[in-house]
């Protein structure tokens, strides 16, 4: 079978697009400032909803052995366990059933006795499908580590990127990189989304992906620059951002339907870290490796180098190519 | 590039095939692999979030550790000092983490050299460092001030651990529990997993407890009582009897006539006259030989029973205990003494041990995770692969194909390193089916742009793949690194994650730089397309 006209082949985007996407940096610079601003105001004021692993504390999963649960009487029974703020939140089905209590006060023996007296309250009633506790020393630790991570990871990735392309591309990067990472979490301070090891994961993985796409998009730059010698900078921009354009949108699409596919059927137990990385993967990596990372490389002076790299060059410019662009 | 010697494309084959054959052991029983060699029965773990199961991180208390050592270098002190008979003006006391005595300025020298005496080399003849267990200090005035070396102190912490460890395992393996992993993290800690423990309320108590088993005397020159509203003589002290037994304080002397360290055995067993669960016991060589001295010269009065700094019971020597039997009778349940006997046949812990981390997963959300983990994977696969026909046709079928043998690579070589997959394992799985697809639409998209500026389809795919490959291995190099990142800081279940992914990576580098290109590359030699058909 071959590469016929008559097969119907899926294109989502023709081929020769021609979108100025530098002209639209007017718009996105702006946009990306006001919203990182809010993200980051979000942050202050509304915090993040840190999960056990980073403050401590104790989680158990119980399911109800009736229909479901009585999330009322449960709460009069421990709240009266004098444990502090008690939390109980319906989860997946209406018998399942997540409580989570703060940090006890008095280290970490209590934070062990705190979960014997949560299951004898509760008794045989409900199955415990999960249990948790995380002291405070093991709570402080995961945070420092986490932190310490991300921060090697993007300087470990700024090193890389540094010594494949110009200090400007790394800088683009790096700059796309802190962007992606301070709307994502804008986004779990917004709707409240469980703060977790699992979300460092998601973090991670969306600095990666988003990374992946800026990176193609940036190879394709530096593979322009040395071909096309006196191509204005932004024209040089938009050809290279338009001509990776259907790989990005199908690498998308894949990408979407593989995490929606486990959104919906990955069941609840993932469902904070797949909605995360819906938001990083697709909406913010995608935006930011076009809108951001591209049209940066103006202001950094990319390309002052060409004329020293001239042996770099290849011989002559491809005809069709530089109609296209 | 597009051209793939014949014997290089059969290596590729080969290497693909060999690695996918890892992961057929995870498809069988593991009846059915039994019978197989030990390398060829390597597996993928089921992680404890999957199997169901007890995480439980503990802690030694090294600031235990640190007291008891300085206790112990006060007495030797004491001893050292008495038996030459050194004059002092002030016996030896802990002063934070020192020993202080004062000696008379006329014995001074002969007790410094005494002293001295006690300080070790450490790290055995062939260390060159000089370095000493004790640091002695002569500030003056006879004032002399002992510190154990921070060598010291670190070696006898790392003993510490070690032996915990021993004694956790034992206790651990009396459970009767499958396959329990124990073992040392960082300096201080013990991270036990036991698959498929629901609730690890007796593991946690067979782990608490020190198990510090003492014989004394009872102190009878006065009333415990009395002991506590003046103060109780220097060599005795008040000690509390447990619960079962009431708490009521006892005056014990410090001196220890027989320890838990010279018992052979313990089991639960039932008193002959009044039926009560017991814990007999029987003692050592020296242990019986001891105890047969103190109970000959103590008929009639009264001895102490002591676990854990408590009293379990205080009964009065009847007769001399002759041949080291004996049995510990106090208010037990037939599981208190099964408890107790198997604590004490383990060993006492050197040290106290803290719960500072617990993650318990029932089985049946094991069970429901794999299912949803696996049924999402299946949907999310079938929908890439609808998506890659309709968008690649023939070449999309090329991606499924290149992608299907990616992640069975990735079961191999998880397979291989004896991995354990977690659920966010299972996501990094599908994250890298993600990936792979990207290495192919890349390749293919590069493709249709060379042929677009007018090559030959021949030429275009050659020069596709080459600028293609370029930018994969630029794009996932990046992404490994903050795989990489996530290995060295993740634990458990993100660990997990990172390893599916980190591996998925490679996997797909591998497969875009020869799978897929050497079924393009037959595709042409058997098609011979004049002219790619891409708009």
């Amino acid at each position: 079978m071959r590469f016929h006209r008559s097969l119907p082949l899926l294109r989502l985007l023709p081929d020769d697009t021609k979108f100025d996407f530098m002209r639209f940096r007017r718009i996105s610079f702006p946009l990306s400032a006001i919203t990182s601003i809010f993200a980051i105001v979000l942050f202050f004021t509304h915090g993040l909803n840190f999960g056990i692993d980073f403050v401590g504390g104790t989680l158990l999963e119980v399911q109800s052995k009736s229909e479901s649960a009585d999330l009322a009487k449960m709460r009069a029974t421990l709240g009266g366990l004098g444990l502090g703020e008690v939390q109980l939140q319906q989860f997946g089905t209406p018998r399942d059933v997540l409580i989570r209590v703060s940090q006890q006060p008095g280290g970490e023996q209590a934070q062990q006795a705190a979960l014997n007296k949560i299951k004898e309250a509760l008794g045989d009633e409900v199955i415990y499908r999960q249990e948790a506790v995380v002291g405070p020393r093991i709570s402080t630790e995961l945070l420092a580590y986490s932190a310490i991570g991300l921060m090697t990871a993007i300087f470990g990735i700024l090193v890389y990127l540094w010594f494949r392309f110009e200090w400007q591309f790394a800088l683009g990067a790096m700059v796309a990189n802190v962007h992606d990472l301070v709307l994502t979490i804008g986004f779990m301070s917004l709707f409240q989304i469980d703060f977790d090891l699992a979300s460092i994961a998601a973090l991670l993985t969306i600095l990666g992906y988003s990374l992946n796409d800026t990176v193609v998009i940036y190879d394709r730059i530096r593979e322009l620059l040395r071909r096309y010698k006196r191509m204005p900078i932004p024209e040089l921009l938009n050809a290279s951002i338009n001509s990776t354009m259907t790989r990005s949108v199908n690498t998308h699409v894949t990408v979407t339907l593989a995490l929606l596919a486990m959104y919906f059927y990955g069941g609840h137990a993932i469902h904070s870290f797949t909605a995360t990385m819906l938001f990083g993967v697709v909406l913010v990596g995608t935006y930011t490796s076009v809108f951001i990372a591209a049209p940066l490389l103006i202001y950094f002076g990319v390309g002052s180098f060409r004329g020293s790299a001239a042996s770099e060059d290849e011989p002559e410019p491809e005809p069709a190519a530089r109609k296209r662009a | 590039m597009l051209y793939i010697s014949r014997w290089k494309a059969f290596a590729i084959v080969a290497t693909t095939l060999f690695v996918c054959m890892f992961a057929i052991p995870n498809l069988l029983s593991p009846s059915t692999v039994q019978s197989w060699p030990k390398w060829a029965q390597r597996h993928v773990v089921l992680g404890l979030d999957l199997q169901g199961g007890s995480h439980i991180l503990l802690e030694v208390d090294t600031a235990a550790v640190r007291k008891e050592k300085v206790e112990q270098l006060r007495d030797e002190v004491r001893k050292v000092l008495r038996e030459a008979k050194v004059g002092l003006v002030q016996a030896a006391v802990v002063r934070g983490d020192s020993v202080e005595v004062r000696i008379r300025p006329a014995d001074l020298q002969q007790g410094l050299t005494k002293l001295r005496e006690l300080s070790q080399p450490l790290g055995g003849l062939l260390s060159a460092t000089g370095q000493r267990s004790i640091d002695i200090v002569s500030v003056g005035d006879g004032l002399v001030r002992l510190t154990w070396t921070e060598p010291a102190i670190l070696e006898r912490i790392r003993q510490a651990v070690d032996q915990s460890i021993q004694v956790v395992t034992r206790r651990v393996d009396e459970l009767g529990t499958v396959e329990p992993v124990i073992q040392r993290q960082g300096v201080d800690r013990i991270l036990i997993q036991v698959p498929g423990l629901g609730d690890p309320k007796r593991l946690l108590e067979l782990i608490g407890r020190t198990a510090k088993l003492d014989f004394r005397m009872v102190d009878q020159t006065m009333t415990a009582e009395q002991a506590l509203e003046t103060r109780p003589p220097p060599e005795s002290e008040v000690l509390y009897g447990n619960k079962a037994e009431g708490g009521r304080p006892y005056l014990i002397e410090k001196r220890v006539v027989v320890s838990g360290g010279d018992l052979v055995d313990a089991q639960p067993a039932f008193d002959q006259r009044s039926n009560e669960p017991v814990v007999s016991m029987r003692f050592n060589a020296s242990g019986a030989r001891r105890w047969a001295q103190a109970t000959t010269e103590n008929v009639g009065r009264l001895f102490a029973i002591i676990l854990d700094n408590e009293v379990i019971s205080a009964p009065v020597i009847r007769e001399p205990i002759i041949g080291g039997q004996s049995q510990i009778s106090g208010s037990f349940t037939v599981q208190s003494a099964n408890d107790l006997a198997i604590l004490l046949r383990a060993g006492a812990l050197p040290a106290k041990l803290t719960v500072i981390e617990q993650r318990v997963v029932g089985a049946g959300l094991g069970q429901d995770s794999i299912e949803k983990g696996t049924s999402a994977a299946y949907f999310g696969a079938i929908l890439v692969a609808v998506y890659m026909l309709a968008a690649y046709g023939i070449f999309g079928v090329f991606a499924v194909v290149a992608v299907a043998f990616n992640v069975a690579m990735i079961f191999g070589v998880l397979s291989l390193l004896n991995a354990t997959l977690t659920l966010p394992g299972i996501i990094g799985i599908v994250l890298t089916i993600g990936i792979a697809v990207d290495s192919n639409v890349l390749i293919y998209e590069r493709i249709r742009e060379e042929i677009r500026t007018g090559r030959s389809a021949i030429s275009a795919i050659d020069a596709g793949f080459t600028r293609a490959l370029a930018t994969i291995l630029d794009s996932n190099i990046t992404t490994f690194i903050a795989a990489a990142v996530l290995f060295f800081i993740g634990t458990g279940p993100v660990r997990g994650f990172a390893v599916t992914f980190g591996v998925g990576i490679i996997t797909t580098v591998f497969t875009a730089f020869t799978l897929t290109r050497l079924m393009v590359m037959y595709w042409v030699r058997w098609t011979r397309p004049q002219k790619l058909a891409v708009t």
